[in-house]
Parts: C-alpha cells; sequence; structure tokens
C-alpha cells in the first residue's frame, strides 16, 4: 500500500470498490439481499450494540449501498457519508439527525420549490419551524438565528434561480452561532465545487441529477465533513443519552463519527428511507464519468446561453456561472412559454434535472406551482422564466431545436399585435 | 518513530500480535470499553486491558500496571493508551522499560513531551488516532458502514490487515 492522494477521476472510478474479496469481482456486486448471517451470537451482540462492523440488515446498511456512500465521501472529501432513497429524504433524515419538536432551522429562500414545501408544511406539521432570507442578504439570515435554531440550510446553486451562495460567508455566519451550515450541492455536484472546502458541515445531493447523470435512478446521499463539535451543548439527541441506543452518548462513544453513526443507527434505521442495492449499483457506474460529463454540460450549457442571447424571441438570459441548469425569459410572457415548450422536439419537457439528455421546464407552472406567488419571488422564479438542463447532445442539435420552437413561440403575439 | 501516514500504522497494525490497553475500563458507555470490546471480538490481537481499579473486561482479567502485565506475557507490541495527556510520561518510561514495540495514543491523547520520549527510544508512536478506527480502515470495516477509508486499490484481498 502505497501513501497517495489520488485525484478526483481516479476517485470517481475507484473509491469505495476495491475487487470483491469473496469472488473477485471487479465490479462492485449487486448484494440484493435483505439481511446478514451472523458468525456467533458474541458477534452479532457486538452488531447490535454498534461495538463492531458489519451488516445487519440491509434497511440500515448494505455492501453495495456502502460502496456508493463511501465513493460520494470520497469526492466530497468527507468523513463518511449515508444514502437515502431520494435527495428529499437525505434532506428529512439530516434536520431529524439535529433538530426536534420546537426546534428552528434558517434556509435560504433562494432553493428547490420541493424544499420549501418540506420545511413549511412537513417540518411544521412535526414541529420544526424554518425562517427564510435571501442566501446573499446575512444580515436577514442571521436576524433569523435564534437559541433553537439548529441549522442553516442554502443551494450552492439555488433551483431554479441560479443565485449562487457564498459557502464561506455562510460557513463563517453559521459557526459563529454554533450551528451546522448544511449544503445541497445537487447542481454544482462535488466536480464542480466541494462545499465541505469551504467550511459546509454537511453536504446532501439528489443523486437522481448529475450522480446518476442519465435519469435512471431516485437517489439521496448526505455527506458528513466530520469537524462539527455536536457537544457544544446544542445538540442533545447527540450529546445527551440516547434512549434509543442503550443510553449511549454518541459524542463520547464515536467522537467525529457521532453525527455518522446516530444518523444511520437511528434516523435511517427508524425513518426507513434506504437506497436499493441496484440504485447504488448504477449510481456508483453514473460516477465513473462525472468529471466527463460535467465538462460537457458545462461546454454545452455556455453554447446554448450564447445561441439565446442572440435571439431576437429571447427577452433575457441568466447565464449560468457554474453548471448547467439555468434560465432564460421568453418575449410574450406564459403564453410564450407555453408555445414554445410545446413546439420542442429533441428537448425533453419533464420535471428533472442532471440527465444527458436536455430538459426543459417551465417552472411557475410545475416545479414551483405549490408556491404563491410571493413564495415564488422569493424564490427567484419569473412567470416567463424557463429552466433548460443541458444535455450532452450535439450543441448544433440542440440549437435547431430551440430556434424552431422560438419562432414557434412569437407567432401568436405577432398575430395579435397585427390586429 | 511517528507513525503518521496510513501506510505506516497499517504495517504496525499487521505486525503487532499483543495489545495493552491501558486505561480499559469495564463501563460499556465509554469508548474505551468500545475499543477494547472491538479488539477482542476481532480476534485478530491477544488483548489485555491495564487498570489497577478493576477485575477483568468480560472475563478478560486485567493488570494494575504493564509491568504486572509484562511478567506474565513478556513484552506488549503495541501499548493503546486511554489516559489524560498530563498522566502519560510516566506510562512512557514503564513502556520503554518493560520493552513494549510501539505505542498509541488515542483520540486527544497529546503529550508532546511523551511523544518525544517514546519517538526517541525507538517506539512506533501513534498520536490522536483511534486503534478501532485505523484497524476498520484497513480491514473493511470503515467501508461497511460507507465511511470513508482512503483506500484506492486493484489489488485482490487487501482488506486483511
Amino acid at each position: 500500500m502505497q501513501d497517495r492522494s489520488f485525484g478526483f477521476a481516479t476517485r470517481a472510478i475507484h473509491a469505495g470498490t476495491p475487487p470483491d474479496p469473496t469472488t473477485g469481482s471487479r465490479t462492485m456486486p449487486i448484494y440484493q439481499t435483505a439481511a446478514y448471517v451472523f458468525g456467533t451470537t458474541e458477534q452479532a451482540a457486538e452488531l447490535f450494540q454498534l461495538r463492531s462492523y458489519g451488516h445487519i440488515y440491509s434497511r440500515i446498511s448494505n455492501p453495495t449501498v456502502a460502496a456508493f456512500e463511501e465513493r460520494m465521501a470520497s469526492l466530497e472529501g468527507g468523513l463518511g457519508a449515508i444514502a437515502f432513497s431520494s435527495g428529499l429524504a437525505a434532506q428529512l433524515c439530516t434536520v431529524l439527525s439535529l433538530a426536534q419538536v420546537g426546534d428552528h432551522i434558517v434556509s435560504s429562500q433562494n432553493i428547490y420549490g420541493g424544499t420549501v414545501t418540506q420545511f413549511t408544511v412537513t417540518l411544521r406539521r412535526m414541529g420544526i419551524e424554518t425562517s427564510f432570507a435571501p442566501v446573499y442578504d446575512y444580515t436577514a439570515l442571521e436576524a433569523a438565528i435564534r437559541p433553537n435554531t439548529k441549522l442553516l440550510f442554502a443551494e450552492t446553486i439555488g433551483n431554479p434561480s441560479g443565485t449562487l451562495a457564498d459557502l464561506d460567508a455562510l460557513a463563517k455566519l453559521a459557526h459563529k452561532h454554533n450551528i451546522p451550515l448544511v449544503i445541497d450541492n445537487t447542481f454544482a455536484s462535488p466536480y464542480l465545487c466541494r462545499p465541505i472546502e469551504h467550511g459546509a458541515d454537511l453536504v446532501v445531493h439528489s443523486a437522481t441529477k448529475f450522480i446518476s447523470g442519465h435519469g435512471t435512478t431516485m437517489g439521496g446521499v448526505m455527506i458528513d465533513a466530520g469537524r462539527f463539535d455536536y457537544g457544544n451543548g446544542k445538540f442533545p439527541l447527540l450529546s445527551e443519552a440516547s434512549p434509543g441506543y442503550h443510553n449511549k452518548v454518541f459524542t463520547e462513544t464515536f467522537g467525529e463519527y457521532a453525527f455518522l453513526m446516530r444518523a444511520r443507527a437511528e434516523v435511517l434505521r427508524d425513518v426507513g428511507a434506504q437506497m436499493s442495492p441496484m440504485d447504488a449499483w448504477i449510481l456508483l457506474l453514473g460516477l465513473e464519468t462525472l468529471p466527463l460529463r460535467m465538462e460537457a454540460h458545462v461546454h454545452n450549457a455556455k453554447a446554448i446561453a450564447a445561441y439565446l442571447h442572440s435571439r431576437p424571441e429571447v427577452e433575457w438570459v441568466r447565464p449560468p456561472e457554474m453548471g448547467s441548469i439555468f434560465t432564460f425569459g421568453i418575449r410574450g410572457g406564459r403564453d410564450a412559454g407555453r408555445r414554445f415548450i410545446d413546439s420542442l422536439e429533441l428537448w425533453s419537457h419533464l420535471a428533472n434535472v442532471g440527465d444527458a439528455k436536455s430538459l426543459v421546464i417551465h417552472p411557475a407552472s410545475t416545479t414551483h406551482s405549490q408556491l404563491n406567488d410571493d413564495e415564488m419571488r422569493k424564490a427567484g422564479v419569473a412567470p416567463e422564466a424557463v429552466r433548460l438542463s443541458v444535455g450532452l447532445e450535439d450543441v448544433a442539435d440542440l440549437t435547431w431545436d430551440l430556434g424552431n420552437a422560438l419562432e414557434a413561440s412569437q407567432r401568436g403575439v405577432l398575430a395579435e399585435s397585427a390586429r | 518513530m511517528i507513525l503518521d501516514t496510513p501506510a505506516a500504522r497499517r504495517a504496525l497494525l499487521e505486525r503487532s500480535h499483543t495489545v495493552a490497553v491501558v486505561g480499559a475500563s469495564n463501563n460499556p458507555l465509554r469508548p474505551s470499553y468500545t475499543v477494547f470490546s472491538y479488539l477482542r471480538t476481532q480476534h485478530r490481537f491477544e488483548i489485555a486491558a491495564i487498570n489497577p481499579t478493576i477485575h477483568d473486561i468480560d472475563g478478560v482479567p486485567a493488570y494494575p500496571s504493564l509491568t504486572a502485565y509484562a511478567q506474565a506475557h513478556g513484552a506488549p507490541d503495541i501499548v493503546d493508551v486511554f489516559r489524560k495527556p498530563s498522566e502519560v510520561v510516566p506510562l512512557v518510561q514503564e513502556a520503554i522499560a518493560v520493552g513494549a514495540k510501539a505505542i498509541w495514543f488515542q483520540y486527544g491523547v497529546i503529550n508532546e513531551e511523551a511523544i518525544a520520549l517514546a519517538d526517541k527510544a525507538g517506539l512506533g508512536v501513534v498520536v490522536d488516532r483511534c486503534m478501532k478506527v485505523e484497524s476498520a480502515r484497513f480491514n473493511g470495516g470503515l467501508s461497511m458502514n460507507g465511511l470513508n477509508s482512503g483506500i484506492i486499490t486493484s489489488r485482490r484481498n487487501e482488506t486483511h490487515a
């Protein structure tokens, strides 16, 4: 064994997947099993008391899922990771690992509409309140922090507005108030941005997007940097005796591993939102080409943004500062937007991003339709905005399709004005 | 010699057979118990507790001192230390006297004088690391829990430390 800091592309292919020790299989096998035979009753007891490493039941851990988790931990530069059935499950379990009834969280308001709903509807029903503020308004974010606030949440690249979070500034703010910074890094992927390098304590992803890369698989993951002090007095869930685990005090027993051990052994165990082995295997395959795909996504997105900028039917373009997902406004507002989307041939009209295929959606009538006008404005979504997730096809084919649809979108407007 | 690389720690674990855990507790809630219990049930090392205040841990007899342990078993390959940093210099002197080959200071057990003393006497020295975690890094235990082992290899059976 040599000591070497391997590069990102190497780790995207190898981390978490040495050859299978039992069979020599070079590809990670799909361990499609619910449970694992114990060696002896003594070994079983050690596993149940969290004194030994090993698999008990696939709701808590599974070899194929663990390989995906370790690879994500490596790529994000974390101590470890836990995979979930979706990005929203990863996010919910992260919040539930830190907060309980009577607690409060502070969130950027420039985020995915589904996350806003999870916070304002479901978390509120569970007795956890959320305050929102613009991701760039540190005064408002700080003013929202209360004594019972347990975390600060933001997206690296806001969905769909593209607003970038200044992670270093947010980390400084969170740490000043002794709370962890939780960052959703879905739109950047660890290839474009590694929030832990900028002070984030926990990173969550919808693995359905760039990690899968092909629109095949639902998945989520949470990566822990392992450096936040949960023994600081604000986190009794971690620093006081746990009735769910033999009165273990996680921060004392597991040190830097406390958060990960408890999030898996209590929260994942009790919520049951685990990733399936088959899905983990597909996501491992996706990760192998993440660096290549992200380079191509970014290249194509720049070309598409420049093309849109040159078109008279386009009122405004918010080109991506990072990544390949961005919005533009079409002349003629909501109706022109509808005609544009209905006229596309190659771009897929659907509610997803980060696919090899180019995708398009009108947020006001879909992903953000659960939000009222005020919430929508706060999330930075204009009614005329069209969101693109630029895929890996030939740029010339993508612009051909956009051009045709843009022309079609204006026919109604022109006809009306001629009348 | 300060063993501050993964390869050096792995080599130490691979060449060692006997471990004396100083300050091991018989209280299951203490980290030292967790580490002792893990190392004991892996059946990879011959393990003993050094603690004058207890008789045994789960039936494994405890010794009142390193010297008493060495009289019964000879020099340990590794002395694993769960003690206050301020109390470890005499322990290092005792480890040197009994001929221990390496000393492993657990998380937070950092005493520069003790480290220098052990290093100068030719012991392998591991500082601010957990013996359970490092064993699990190389035997696949960390990987089973989605923890970042840092191990990249295309060789078969590299996971048995």
